[in-house]
């Protein structure tokens, strides 16, 4: 059977014409961070387990400049995505209501940034003195 | 017709989402900033006793089994559904790699959370 041969349109580059679609591949691009951030936390694990100066030499490679650099863009791109989280958790969170009044959608999105906060604080605290 | 799987990962997506948004951006920034840097984190903070004792008492597993496990099938959720955004139409392989990943991701660590409790 002869192959029709339909335009389609090219889709190249299409998310840089748009701030908007910039926007969503930067959350959408946070999770490749998340990802190697959670591979390079089980390969300290398994450091963990194979004694002190495996644990150690693991520390040190996490002080390496590349490591640093890869860090800040996983924050800066990992924390876009837990802004965005929140930012559209009034759409996605079941519906909530006081009184028999739907909460105010600033509510919910300033409510989940605060509980970022407050357990970003916690984390602090527990690693650094518990 | 045929039940769909996708609830069972949307929610390991969703429950990913959440734990990351609360805790990813600190955990980031203590393990990968200050901590190998010494700004604001003592090096005691992670010094291998500690940490050690740390994956060996029930909550820190729990803990880290949370982390490394919803972590994981948030993010392959999200680059395996990506991949049509930058023009790769992937099928069932990928979707297979993909979420096998995390579940294997999920396996060793349980792994060597068992291992590290018998340090």
């Amino acid at each position: 059977m002869a192959r029709i041969k339909t335009y389609v349109r090219p889709m190249q580059g299409w998310w840089r014409r748009n701030p908007y679609y910039v926007r969503y591949m930067i959350r959408e691009a946070s999770s490749v961070f998340l990802a190697i951030y959670t591979v390079i936390l089980l390969v300290g694990l398994f450091r963990l387990t194979q004694g002190e100066a495996a644990w150690d030499a693991w520390r040190a490679a996490l002080a390496s400049p590349g490591s640093i650099v890869f860090h800040w863009l996983a924050l800066l791109t990992v924390s876009y995505h837990a802004y965005t989280w929140w930012k559209v958790a009034p759409k996605t969170a079941p519906d909530l209501r006081i009184a028999g009044r739907p909460l105010p959608e600033l509510v919910i999105t300033a409510g989940g940034w605060l509980a970022t906060l407050g357990t970003s604080a916690l984390v602090y605290l527990i690693v650094r003195w518990m | 017709m045929k039940r769909s799987n996708e609830p069972i990962f949307w929610s390991l997506f969703g429950a990913g989402g959440m734990l990351s948004a609360l805790v990813a951006p600190i955990l980031i920034f203590i393990t990968g900033i200050i901590a190998p840097i010494g700004l604001w984190m003592p090096g005691q903070a992670l010094a291998y006793s500690r940490v050690l004792g740390f994956a060996q008492h029930w909550l820190g597993k729990l803990m880290l089994m949370a982390v490394i496990s919803l972590f994981l099938f948030h993010a392959v959720h999200r680059i395996y559904h990506g991949l049509h955004d930058i023009g790769v139409h992937a099928g069932t392989a990928a979707r297979v790699a993909a979420y096998g990943s995390a579940l294997l991701g999920t396996l060793i660590s349980a792994y060597l959370l068992i291992v590290a409790g018998l340090r």
